[in-house]
């Protein structure tokens, strides 16, 4: 990574430098307020709304027979936690080793072509970050009938539709941080006469840990709230499902969605149950992003 | 020091995801385990001579249908413990779509197949190129206003299509003032609120408005509200109903069942002020006909937008169930059958009534025997 | 420091060898094979839209979606709708988020840094349809309110002109909901890429005497800039692809207009294809692919000049 040289100033910072200074921290901690307040007004309308249903009945029945008020969402947060995971283990994989790949080969080959197709590579991931989430969903569903009866629904297929997103965004993030991973580092093991995949599994991935698995939580929190992809290719049921790889899949999002929407003459049991729900989502992701961090955060205390 | 850190870091998430990971392996308490094998046909069966049903029936389309879906479900599923009906409420397009591919048994849509589309599909789960295709959610669609203090007004198609379409722009009009003596309407803009997305609603209002109110409405029947008027576009009811109570004296178009606390307007229709209501949607439908040339199972109803009777309600939606006449698979066929004959009985359209304010079929005998006619040639 | 060299001068050294070699294959098969199946999942959706967008080229007003006499006539509009939110969104959100990052790990107690910045990416979590109902109901009636305030006063002002929506549900509305949105993007990434810059550097800058402010300047955000166009662009895409809470915030129509504050505002590809789909038959289903496949192109577009002007940039 290339040094800046500094532009030394002068020993005392002049009038106008302090009042940059002054300025500068007012706008820094005026960005901090603008965005937690967005954050501070979501949570409490989700908190407020949602602690209504917030209750056992809602983490231990489906949907199934229910009419009017009453039920749960227990089907919709075990697919959602399917479907995550599955499509976390399908993304997050290929998104880091893609930005391996473009960080310690493309990048790295003697051969200029290589490095241009890096560029090419670089730029599909850019183009893949702004696939509109519906589109990825009627790609998937378009395979699925090549492949499969027409109108099959699967968990799975939601998996696939949500890794289509996830890639890239894995991918983009990942590769920030690996570029950013002290080339000495590198040269040292490599000196040291270790081969190239060592230098990367033993020291690089290592030192990248903490913003590697930050990549990953930026992933997963970017699919884990979609809805329209899993409308059309997880379907809807409101019935337990256990198996990720045949039939219709609730999932959280399209829970809300589908109690918002679609209410019937009871209006407030479908409101309540549809804010519980996203409050459900967030707690859920709070756990998921608590645990990638405890994950992610050993490391950092090694890196001086 | 770095390893007992580090151990005890992946104990915690270790932890918190076993946690999570207990929420794959629950049961639902409200889902009873499958049904045996013995036949206990006193408790379980509709009828007490058939074997009790099994399997899956899965059902799609109109997302105007999916509160009916959903009491008629419950309703099927709790008299036959064996079987699980899904619903996908993908849009009427989508559902029929899926009928002609053989994803869906049975679907529900706001628009009949038309001539064109009969000809011209071929239904991969029927056995021949006749369906059996019924009025089956009834609904009255209301034109609904916000304006404080104001909870009805009555208003003729001329005048209702014209503040919808933008051509009045403040409520103490006296068009409006002419049909409403005694009320004081305030001089607030008419903002009218449609719908963004293309829908079946919208159909029906468009097909009302063209019908009753020519001379004002000249876009005749559309899905797709025509995107020159002026107004606010809102997405699916819920968001035409959010629309309407964030701002005063907007007016829209809104099934009936979801106007609490927005101000309803009754139609004139024959000479005299109907509020939406269930019976009169009903008696709307009675004044239809079948439309012509098309088999005897297909009743795809021409919707009278101008009945003669005056306590009829003129602006309702008419949402179909379509079935193969004859499947290829027996199992199907049976499934169908019992599910469509629920739910256009007695029992399911008062079901739905409750859960989605549809009108019942069974308010008009003619009706409700025709549709169950047609429903008992499945096989 | 002496440096060992390794030469396969024994048994035991030609093994260690033998598996490097091995190591290397394999290592350099599975990293080619993961940069080519991403090119191939991008390659696959292109490929499908193009297959099955084609056939709208020659759709008419009887076959095409809100009966538009070509096919023209909707994608001129909602490009027009996708870009111009987003970039409202993305001017919203990146000052923010830079400024939100530099806070987390330069200004703020250590602390309050740390929970405000893993707060931030639970905001990145919030469904779209939680946005779309927090927009619907808390934002557009305070907007409302701003806009006839704005109409009154600064109605000359071509992007104020028009009647002020009653609703509150503009474009202008629809890009804040969006930069809520995309700002956990732009903030975690810059964030990460802030806390990469070696801190002697900064501390260097400091011990020579510079303010804070300049310390930044001249030691973080040239280091992190690469890393904050990245998020930048990231944020674009997800504000380019979003759906739900588009579709629930604005009332679009098929007008190019830049009034931010009336409700004629240009629709947006992609909640024009989630309002339609669902209703589409036949020919429609390829036209909202056709429109998808445009925002492709779009999104390509503004990727590779991004890129182009960075490159300039670095010489």
């Amino acid at each position: 990574m290339t040094r800046t040289s500094l532009a030394i100033p002068p020993l005392r910072p002049g009038r106008g430098a302090r009042r940059a200074d002054t300025v500068a921290t007012i706008v820094m901690w005026a960005c901090a307020l603008i965005g937690a307040v967005p954050l501070v007004g979501l949570l409490w309308t989700t908190i407020s709304r949602g602690l209504a249903r917030l209750d056992v009945t809602f983490f231990t029945q489906s949907m199934r027979g229910v009419i009017g008020p009453g039920g749960g969402a227990l089907h919709a947060l075990m697919g959602t936690a399917l479907i995550t995971l599955a499509a976390t283990v399908l993304a997050a994989p290929l998104g880091l080793i893609t930005a391996l790949w473009l960080v310690e080969e493309a990048d790295r080959s003697s051969s200029p072509g290589v490095r241009r197709f890096g560029g090419t590579v670089r730029l599909v991931v850019d183009v893949m970050t702004g696939i509109p989430s519906i589109v990825a969903g009627l790609t998937v569903f378009a395979l699925i009938t090549l492949v499969a009866a027409p109108g099959t629904r699967s968990g799975i297929a939601g998996s696939l539709a949500l890794a289509i997103i996830m890639v890239p965004v894995v991918a983009r993030a990942s590769e920030e941080v690996l570029v950013r991973v002290p080339e000495d580092l590198r040269e040292g093991g490599l000196a040291l006469g270790a081969a190239r995949w060592r230098v990367v599994t033993k020291i690089v991935l290592p030192t990248a840990r903490p913003g590697l698995v930050s990549a990953v939580v930026l992933g997963v929190s970017r699919v884990v709230g979609e809805t329209a992809p899993l409308l059309l290719v997880a379907g809807f049921t409101d019935s337990m499902n256990y198996n990720l790889l045949s039939g219709r899949m609730a999932s959280l999002p399209v829970y809300i969605y589908s109690q918002w929407q679609n209410k019937g003459v009871d209006a407030a049991a479908y409101n309540s149950r549809a804010w519980t729900a996203a409050l459900v989502l967030v707690i859920f992701v709070l756990f998921f992003q608590v645990a990638a961090r405890l994950i992610g955060r050993s490391r950092k205390e090694t890196q001086k | 020091m770095k390893m007992r850190t580090s151990l005890s870091n992946a104990a915690k998430a270790a932890a918190t995801i076993a946690a999570l990971g207990l929420a794959l392996t629950a049961c639902a308490s409200n889902e009873a385990p499958a049904a045996t094998s013995t036949t206990d046909t006193t408790t379980a069966s509709v009828t007490a001579t058939v074997p009790a049903l099994s399997g899956t029936l899965n059902a799609g389309g109109s997302t105007a249908q999916t509160a009916a879906q959903d009491a008629w479900r419950a309703g099927f599923q709790a008299a036959n413990a064996g079987v699980t009906v899904n619903y996908d409420p993908v849009g009427s397009g989508a559902g029929r779509t899926g009928f002609a591919s053989g994803s869906y048994v049975v679907i529900g849509t706001d628009d009949a197949f038309s001539a064109t589309e009969l000809s011209s599909t071929t239904f991969t789960l029927c056995a021949t190129s006749d369906i059996v295709e019924v009025p089956a959610y009834i609904s009255p669609v209301a034109v609904a206003f916000n304006l404080p203090g104001i909870t009805s007004l009555i208003l003729d198609a001329n005048t209702a299509a014209s503040l919808l379409s933008g051509k009045i722009k403040t409520w103490n009009d006296p068009a409006i003032a002419a049909l409403n003596p005694g009320v004081t309407l305030p001089s607030t803009a008419v903002t009218p609120v449609f719908r963004s997305d293309k829908s079946g609603t919208t159909g029906n209002v468009t097909d009302y408005l063209s019908k009753a109110a020519p001379s004002v409405w000249t876009y005749g029947m559309v899905e797709n509200w025509p995107t020159d008027l002026t107004g606010d576009a809102a997405n699916g009811t819920q968001g035409v109903v959010a629309a309407i109570t964030g701002a005063a004296g907007t007016v829209g178009y809104v099934d009936f069942s979801q106007t609490t606390g927005l101000g309803v307007a009754s139609l004139i229709n024959a000479g005299s002020p109907v509020a939406p209501n269930a019976a009169g949607a009903t008696k709307t439908l009675s004044a239809s006909t079948p439309q012509t040339g098309r088999s005897a199972t297909d009743l795809a109803y021409d919707v009278n937008r101008t009945p003669s009777d005056p306590t009829a309600y003129p602006m309702i939606m008419v949402s179909y169930e379509v079935a193969c006449a004859q499947y290829k698979d027996p199992a199907n066929a049976a499934l169908a059958k019992a599910y469509m004959s629920y739910v256009v009985s007695t029992e399911g359209q008062t079901a739905a009534a409750g859960n989605a304010g549809s009108a019942p079929l069974s308010s008009d005998a003619t009706v409700a025997s025709a549709v169950a006619t047609a429903v008992a040639a499945i096989s | 420091m002496s440096i060992a060299i390794a030469l396969p001068t024994s048994g035991a050294e030609a093994v260690h060898t033998a598996r490097r070699h091995v190591g290397d294959r394999v290592w350099k098969s599975v990293t080619w094979a993961a940069g080519i199946t991403t090119i191939l999942i991008l390659g696959g959706v292109v490929a499908f839209l193009v297959i099955d967008g084609a056939p709208a080229l020659s759709g008419t007003a009887d076959t095409l979606p809100s009966h538009v006499s070509n096919i023209w006539r909707l994608t001129s509009p909602l490009l027009f709708g996708s870009a111009w939110s987003s970039a409202w969104a993305l001017l919203f959100a990146t000052p923010v988020g830079i400024g939100f990052a530099l806070f987390v790990t330069q200004v703020a107690p250590r602390r309050l840094g740390t929970v405000l910045g893993s707060a931030i990416d639970l905001l990145a979590a919030v469904p779209s349809v939680v946005y779309g109902l927090w927009g619907l109901f808390v934002v557009a009636p305070v907007a409302a309110r701003v806009y006839a305030w704005l109409s009154a006063h600064l109605g000359w002002i071509p992007l104020f002109s028009g009647t002020p929506s009653a609703t509150g549900r503009t474009v202008l509305t629809a890009s804040l909901v969006l930069a809520i949105m995309v700002l956990p993007m732009v903030a975690t990434l810059s964030r990460e890429v802030i806390s990469l810059v070696p801190k002697t550097n900064i501390e260097a800058a400091l011990a020579l005497g510079s303010t804070r402010w300049q310390a930044i300047r001249l030691a973080v955000l040239p280091q992190a800039k690469s890393g904050i166009v990245a998020g930048a662009l990231l944020a674009l895409g997800r504000a380019l692809g979003e759906t739900m809470a588009v579709a629930m915030v604005l009332s679009p129509s098929l007008k190019i207009s830049i009034g931010l504050i009336n409700s004629q505002n240009p629709g947006t590809v992609a909640a024009f294809i989630a309002q339609n789909f669902p209703d589409a038959s036949g020919l429609q289903i390829n036209a909202l692919l056709w429109l998808g496949l445009m925002l492709f192109v779009l999104t390509f577009v503004i990727n590779s000049t991004a890129r182009a002007v960075i490159r300039r940039q670095k010489v």
